[in-house]
């Protein structure tokens, strides 16, 4: 368990570095910094200064090495924009993100496991059929469009709900249906298909054939079996969460970091837009390293694995 | 029927509703199992086995599969009337059943000692002590070695031989009148299947227990079985004493199957396999449906089936030529 443990760990650090190196490099593709940074009108002797200043006139391999020993130290540079450190922008903004997301993924639990477990239950039945659609239209809605949509009909049309920005309870309300639609949508499909194999399992057979009663047979026997794939195919699901934060926090002027990841693409923020996406790649990191936990817990046969 | 008759299974017909049309898979198979008596249920792969199994406990895949028609009797009670909240109390409790693959029929997630609680708890609910100590007899009773430390294992951390043991200890901890064996020891290692088939034998002579013994492999049927039926797509072709049987089969195809047996286990090289295949259920003859591969088939048997002969005492064979003999 502990080497499993360290071994994820690891596997996250390197997907770190990765994640740094390919926006790093990716950065000086586009050209040298300095530029983004300097008005348009600046003098060559203030572009040349500040190449100077930032390092940026050393060999590329030299700049990396930098680059890395800064973010060891928690420095992603200063924001253009917001002129301080980009990280401190990053974590100002962290805690209104916070506000939405578990918020969202408590509620697409809550909704997808039952309803996935029920469509599985009665494959084919109305209950399976209406939820499939529901799933299929949650899945292939873009995020963007649900929020404007949303918008349009609870705060234009009814004006039951406010549009944007954050404020009181029914301010979160949007936001989450848009953000956790997908979600939702996508854990219950998972759900439906993995409950499918367990129930056609021959252990779950034998579960009815000891007596127990379909409450045992489908919450203990089967659902505990049915999120080990779930669980598996959560990264796939945490790259649409983030996506989706930063067009759902878009779309409602949400001070989050998904909107400041498309203000820092909008401003130009090059430093800014670096530091964010690094950050999230560290929280993805960790939030995998809970679930990866997680997996260790429900399923023996990695907990117990030398 | 004697009045020791513990399971009579009378004209039981299971179909499958398929999206390709209505299958029938237990074509009206009877036989009887009385205390403390082992049948064998013996045919190829395919021929209905475990569908049939199946059906006494009404645990057929669903919706596809339903028991149509005939009786399963349990100490007199029609099973197939009964609710399903009685089905459940009857199952495990009653009668009991180990599937072919311990591979695959002990939950993963969850410890042994857990799985054998689980159902015999229901003996004695709330007195985890007395839970404790039975779940511990019936390992011991399975000789699995250890049992103290075995309970908190997982199934991944025992080998395919102490999981049917378990799949075993499981069936009979809560002593059910009838016990079914479908093909316990087809997906174990030829060194175990013997301990195996002996662990059950002793099991069975420590108790009253009738086990329906299934497999597809005569040999066993010769070791473990005081009776037989033999079943050929869907039906029972041929039953009797098993030494009437293996010595005098009459059933061209138990002749076959008997044939298929190797002398000595040891002995290297292929069986003799039966010629063809059986047919398909969408498709089964008009007639006798072994007469596509029956060396003595003739015109009547393609367009009848043969009734059912008694040869011998309590020995039956659904054929023709056994007819034309006996006559
Ligand atoms: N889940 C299923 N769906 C459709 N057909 C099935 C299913 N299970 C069994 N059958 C049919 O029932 C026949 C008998 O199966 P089974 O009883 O498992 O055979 P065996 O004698 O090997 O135990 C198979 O040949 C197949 O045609
Ligand atoms: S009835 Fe005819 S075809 Fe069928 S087994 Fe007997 S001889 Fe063969
Ligand atoms: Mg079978």
């Amino acid at each position: 368990m502990r080497r499993y443990i360290l071994r994820r760990f690891l596997q996250g650090l390197v997907l770190l570095v990765l994640v740094a190196t390919i926006v790093f490099f990716l950065g000086r593709l586009t050209g040298n910094p300095a530029d983004l940074m300097l008005p348009e009108d600046a003098l060559e002797e203030d572009r040349v200064a500040l190449i100077e200043t930032l390092g940026l006139d050393g060999p590329l391999h030299k700049q990396f090495g930098i680059f890395l020993a800064n973010a060891l130290r928690g420095d992603l540079g200063d924001s253009i924009r917001h002129r301080e450190p980009a990280v401190d922008v990053f974590f100002s903004r962290l805690p209104n993100t916070l506000k939405i997301v578990p918020g969202t993924m408590a509620l697409a639990l809550i909704l997808a496991i039952p309803l996935g477990i029920l469509s599985a239950l009665y494959r084919g039945r109305m209950i399976d059929r209406v939820s499939g659609a529901i799933g299929v239209l949650g899945i292939a809605t873009p995020n963007f469009w649900l929020g404007i949509l949303l918008i349009y009909v609870f705060s234009v049309q009814l004006g039951w709900l406010p549009s944007a920005r954050m404020g009181g309870p029914q301010h979160y309300i949007l936001p989450t249906i848009t953000l956790g639609t997908f979600l939702v949508a996508g854990f219950m499909r998972l759900i439906r298909s993995s409950m499918l194999e367990v129930l056609d399992s021959e252990f779950v057979k034998l579960a009815r054939i000891k007596g127990l009663s379909e409450t045992i047979v489908v919450w203990k026997h089967c659902l505990r079996n049915a999120l080990i794939p779930v669980l598996s195919l959560w990264g796939v699901l945490m790259g649409g969460l983030v996506t989706g934060a930063i067009v759902t926090e878009t779309v409602f002027a949400w001070p989050g970091i998904g909107r400041l990841t498309y203000e820092a693409v909008i401003f130009r923020d090059y430093p800014l837009l670096q530091a964010v996406i690094i950050m999230d790649a560290v929280l993805i990191v960790i939030i995998n390293l809970v679930v990866d936990i997680l997996y260790a817990y429900v399923d023996p046969r990695i907990r117990l694995a030398e | 029927m004697t009045g020791d008759t513990v399971l009579d299974v009378r004209d039981l017909h299971t179909h499958f509703f398929l999206r390709r049309g209505v299958v029938k898979v237990v074509d009206g198979v009877s036989f009887s199992l009385r205390r403390g008596e082992v049948l064998g249920l013996v045919g190829e792969s395919g021929c209905g086995k475990s569908v049939t199994a199946l059906s006494l406990l009404r645990l057929l895949p669903q919706p596809a599969a339903r028991t149509v028609q005939g009786k399963v009797l349990l100490d007199g009670e029609d099973l197939l009337t009964k609710s399903d909240r009685e089905m459940r109390q009857i199952r495990g409790s009653k009668i009991a059943m180990i599937l072919q693959d311990p591979q695959t029929s002990l939950n993963p997630v969850f410890t042994i000692g857990d799985q054998l609680r689980e159902s015999i708890a229901k003996l004695h609910p709330g007195q985890d002590d007395t839970v404790m100590r039975r779940v511990i007899e019936a390992l011991r009773k399975v000789k699995l070695a250890a049992p103290e430390q075995r309970i908190d294992q997982y199934p991944h951390q025992m080998s395919g031989g102490m999981k049917q043991r378990v799949v075993g200890a499981i069936a009979i901890s809560r002593e059910p009148r009838v016990l079914i064996a479908d093909e316990p020891t087809t997906a174990l290692d030829v060194t175990i299947q013997l301990q195996y088939l002996k662990l059950l034998q002793e099991l069975q002579q420590n108790s009253d227990m009738a086990i329906l013994f299934i497999t597809h492999d005569f040999g066993i049927v010769a070791k473990m079985c005081d009776r037989v039926s033999v079943m050929y797509a869907g039906r029972i072709v041929e039953s009797g004493p098993v030494r009437q049987v293996f010595d005098n089969p009459r059933h061209p195809y138990t002749q076959a199957l008997i044939a298929s047996v190797p002398k000595m286990r040891r002995q290297a090289g292929r069986l003799p396999t039966i010629e063809g295949q059986p047919p398909a259920f969408s498709d089964l003859p008009r007639g006798c449906r072994f007469a596509p591969r029956c060396p003595l088939a003739d015109d009547r048997c393609r367009t009848t089936y043969p009734r059912s002969y008694a040869v011998g005492s309590e020995h039956t064979a659904d054929c023709w030529k056994v007819g034309a003999a006996v006559l």
